[in-house]
């Protein structure tokens, strides 16, 4: 199948990609950053913490999930733009209770790293400190919901032979969390459990009793900021 | 098998996509779907048992947990309280010995809060086990626990008061009125169901049908307004062997109740507004999505399918156009507002939780099992049937330019006239407060909780899609009340409750919102509180449907239109004030010391 090439704009910058592509995607590929959280590549997106907001033509749109097409003019690193993701970033640090230098995942964390990014000293909304539940009964993982984001990559990219999910939502609204498959759970093999680790963006998931391999000091974020590999 | 879990779930064929209607069997069977019945449809269907919950726990109807005998939904909304519920919950909490939200401890008899349930003109009202009981009073509430208490079946408990109309039918037998007090082109008498299309859509090609919706410049009246002919043709030209058309009949704008009526008195024209849909666009198979809280109507609605299909308007060939097959099955919805967003009521139907989808791609290119799908109003329907009877110049010449035809409006609160009114768009605010006798205004809510809640200074607006864009539903404060309180945040804490908490963006920054409003009504809110909380709602453009776009405009349209309820209630003397209260955190504590605390 031949490939068909579209031109875009992204903040004035002619880029050029193929069609179809998402703009996270194609954006990446003329070396322009978009932040994401709940994207990951390989998944079918779900535009959930809608940080990848760019406009597209004037209108709001998720980069993640809204395919480039030929023209189209994009604004991503604008000041507008910015102070949306700024306060999308705030709000999820008040929503959960996010105790950085205590967390296993900090240093590798993507939530982290982008209020980095965004110069978050502290966030402009109080904090709703709630009371969440920390579920270790399952032999290799432990869920920390004080610590989810509800990107949904787990549910997304954690699955079974059969295509049967160890995660999934429960409730909704305010209320949403994490539900896992215990009885699936507890049959995880060890590389699926680390798996389920590594796509977590935050400390939520953890595997039990090995933690992490990298020492703070030396991860993925400790020396260079989020973004920096993609911007050109 | 005699097994009546595993019985529902044979009798729809262990479908995945038929959860929905699974788990609404098995809560009806057995009061609640508990980890047993969650195990058996899980294996059965042969998913994980977190994708059976997922869907069960997102919705208000759905409970793993038995909900009493006697299940009681009262309404709790804006109108509701209004009209004296908090006197019925009282009522209810006092004779069934529980507070609700919680079952007696004899399991039987459930109290739940439910957000409104489409009857505002005749609250305050509750459901109770599926059957309608309107304009409850202290009195009757008596009657109903004690009859609860005897072991009475439901519908001794709520007496034969039948309403008008269809109302009383024996497959409806419910107390529910219509209050039609306007009636224009949708519920007009004397229509014959299917004369539209024996007489017109016969002689007529698909792209004539389209040309001839087009023309009338209909837009959709569920709310957002879209043109109807250009989705039609959307969906025509969309690539699939197999398309849908969707009625949307889930109504879950609080204040609005007029497809209520609709479905009441013109079921047969809806369908026949489907039947047409589905021949402009070539479409096969249609699904009426109806609220839970309207099932009672629904054994009467499968009548009124089964005597068209009787009569050739569904099935196949229908009126004898060859080839043309088309035929339509209800689905019930389980209690959830954010449903009735044509993504999330897709994703519903398809036994999933009722969280809308990123778009593009759009329903009509990737619709129900992600074929290409056609979701209207059940009024827009209503009104393409009369388009094509009377023609589209008939429509154009009433309204406005930019807002051609008739609107069915829902009134309510504090005016003599509640009811549902057909009027032409151009119709004034001030029009609707005179017609339906309202005096002493302080403000109007119109479009439902995600529309404006203005003041006198603006009831010279035009009720049309350019000026103040309306579903149609439409309530009315008098000077007594207190807006800010009693309305402005018991609608934020309606979108609270409603939103699928898909989006960081709407689901945090509501609660946020409300918390900074109940300090400002605390009075401890100050100039830049009220500025904060026009900036925090910014964001929430950024939502992916239109429950996180406008979930701020409760407390937003407020502060543009009616400011001066919040000039009246923050501090002017200070810049900053922390909203801490001393004396409420210790006194807790100093209660459980019994000492009065000396703190300052
Ligand atoms: C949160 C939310 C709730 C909605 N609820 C309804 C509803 O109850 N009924 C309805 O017809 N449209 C509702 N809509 C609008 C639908 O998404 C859709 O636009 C409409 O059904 C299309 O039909 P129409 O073009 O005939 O209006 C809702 C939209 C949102 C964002
Ligand atoms: S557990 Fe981690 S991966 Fe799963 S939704 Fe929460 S933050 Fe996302
Ligand atoms: S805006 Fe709100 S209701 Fe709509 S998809 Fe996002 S979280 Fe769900
Ligand atoms: S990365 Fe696009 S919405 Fe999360």
């Amino acid at each position: 199948m031949s490939k068909n090439f579209v031109e875009f704009i992204i903040d004035g910058k002619k880029c050029m990609s193929e069609e179809g592509k998402y703009i996270i995607d194609a954006a990446k590929d003329n070396g322009v950053y978009i932040p994401t959280l709940c994207n990951i590549e390989g998944l079918k997106p779900k535009g959930a913490c809608r940080i990848c907001s760019v406009l597209v033509n004037g209108r709001p749109m998720t980069a993640c999930t809204t395919p480039v097409t030929s023209g189209m003019e994009i604004e991503n690193n604008i000041a507008q733009i910015e102070g949306i993701r700024k306060t999308i970033i705030e709000a999820l640090f008040v929503e959960g209770n996010h105790f950085c230098p205590s967390c296993e995942k900090s240093g590798s964390c993507e939530l982290q790293a982008l209020a980095y990014k965004y110069k978050m000293l502290v966030p402009r909304f109080p904090f709703m400190f709630p009371i969440r539940e920390v579920d270790a009964s399952n032999p290799k993982l432990i869920k920390d919901h004080n610590r989810c984001i509800l990107c949904k990559r787990c549910i997304r990219g954690i699955r079974d032979e059969n295509d049967r999910s160890y995660f999934a939502f429960k409730k909704r609204g305010h209320e949403v969390e994490i539900n896992i498959n215990h009885e699936m759970a507890n049959k995880m093999t060890d590389r699926l459990a680390r798996e389920s680790m590594d796509i977590c963006p935050v400390g939520a998931l953890l595997i039990k009793e090995s933690g992490f391999r990298t020492p703070i000091g030396q991860r993925k974020y400790d020396h260079l900021p989020i973004g920096s590999d993609i911007e050109k | 098998m005699n097994d009546p879990v595993i019985n529902i779930i044979e009798k729809y064929n262990k479908d995945y996509t038929r959860l929905m209607d699974i788990l609404i069997d098995v809560q009806d069977e057995a009061g609640c779907v508990n980890e047993d019945a969650v195990h058996k449809i899980a294996d059965a269907i042969g998913i994980s048992v977190v994708d059976v919950e997922q869907t069960l726990s997102f919705y208000h109807f759905f409970s793993s947990e038995p909900r009493g005998k006697y299940t009681v939904y009262l309404n709790n909304s804006a109108v509701a309280i209004m009209m004296g519920r908090d006197m019925i919950a009282g009522a209810f909490e006092q004779e069934a010995g529980c507070s609700f939200n919680s079952v007696t401890g004899d399991g039987l008899i459930g109290l739940f809060d439910t957000a409104c349930i489409g009857m505002n003109d005749q609250e305050p009202a509750a459901i109770i086990n599926n059957e309608i009981f309107p304009r409850l009073t202290t009195k009757k509430v008596r009657q109903i626990v004690k009859g609860m208490r005897e072991g009475r079946p439901v519908e001794e408990l709520r007496g034969n008061d039948f309403g008008d109309g269809a109302n009383s039918h024996e497959l409806v037998r419910s107390l529910v009125r219509n209050n039609i007090k306007r009636k224009g082109p949708v519920l007009e008498d004397g229509y014959k169901v299917g004369s539209v299309i024996r007489e017109h859509l016969t002689n007529m090609s698909p792209r004539e049908v389209i040309k001839t919706i087009k023309k009338s410049n209909i837009r959709g009246r569920g709310g957002a307004g879209f043109p109807t002919g250009m989705k039609w043709d959307f969906c025509r030209r969309a690539e699939g062997d197999q398309k849908y058309i969707f009625c949307n009949a889930d109504e879950g704008e609080p204040g609005t109740f007029k497809d209520r009526v609709i479905l009441t008195e013109a079921p047969g024209l809806i369908i026949e507004g489907m039947v047409i849909a589905a021949y402009a666009v070539g479409a096969s198979e249609g699904l009426l999505y109806v609220r839970h809280e309207y099932k009672y109507l629904v054994k009467y609605l499968n009548k009124v399918m089964d005597e068209m299909r009787a009569g050739n308007l569904l099935g196949k060939n229908i009126a004898g156009i060859d080839g043309f097959d088309f035929d339509v099955r209800i689905q019930l919805g389980a209690g959830a507002y954010v449903c009735g967003e044509e993504s999330a009521l897709i994703e519903s139907a398809e036994g999933k939780r009722g969280e809308p989808r990123d778009r593009p791609p759009f329903p009509v290119q990737k619709g129900y099992l992600e074929k290409p799908t056609v979701v209207n109003n059940v009024e827009t329907l209503c009104l393409a049937v009369k388009i094509l009877k009377n023609g589209a110049a008939w429509f154009r010449d009433q309204g406005t330019e930019d807002s051609t035809g008739t609107k069915i409006l829902s009134v309510s609160g504090d005016c003599r006239e509640a009811g549902v009114y057909e009027v032409t768009w151009g119709f004034t605010v001030n029009d609707v407060l005179k017609t339906v006798d309202a005096e002493q205004v302080q403000a109007v809510q119109v479009g439902g909780p995600s529309g404006a809640l203005i003041g006198p200074d603006e009831f010279d607006r035009v009720l049309c899609y350019s000026d103040l864009s309306t579903g149609g539903s439409i309530m009315i404060f008098d000077e007594n009340r207190d807006l800010l309180k009693d309305v402005v945040l018991n609608f934020m804490e309606f979108f609270i409750e409603e939103s699928c908490g898909s989006c960081s963006t709407c689901r945090i920054l509501p609660v946020l919102m409300k918390q900074k409003m109940e300090k400002i009504l605390e009075g401890h809110g100050t100039e830049q509180d009220i500025k904060d909380i026009k900036e925090w709602a910014r964001p929430l453009e950024h939502s992916r449907c239109g429950l996180g776009h406008t979930a701020a405009n409760p407390i937003l349209t407020s502060i543009k239109n009616l400011r001066n309820l919040y000039e009246r209630k923050v501090k002017k003397d200070v810049e900053f004030d922390t909203g801490f209260d001393l004396h409420k955190a210790i006194r807790e504590g100093s209660d459980a010391v019994g000492r009065i605390p000396i703190a300052h």
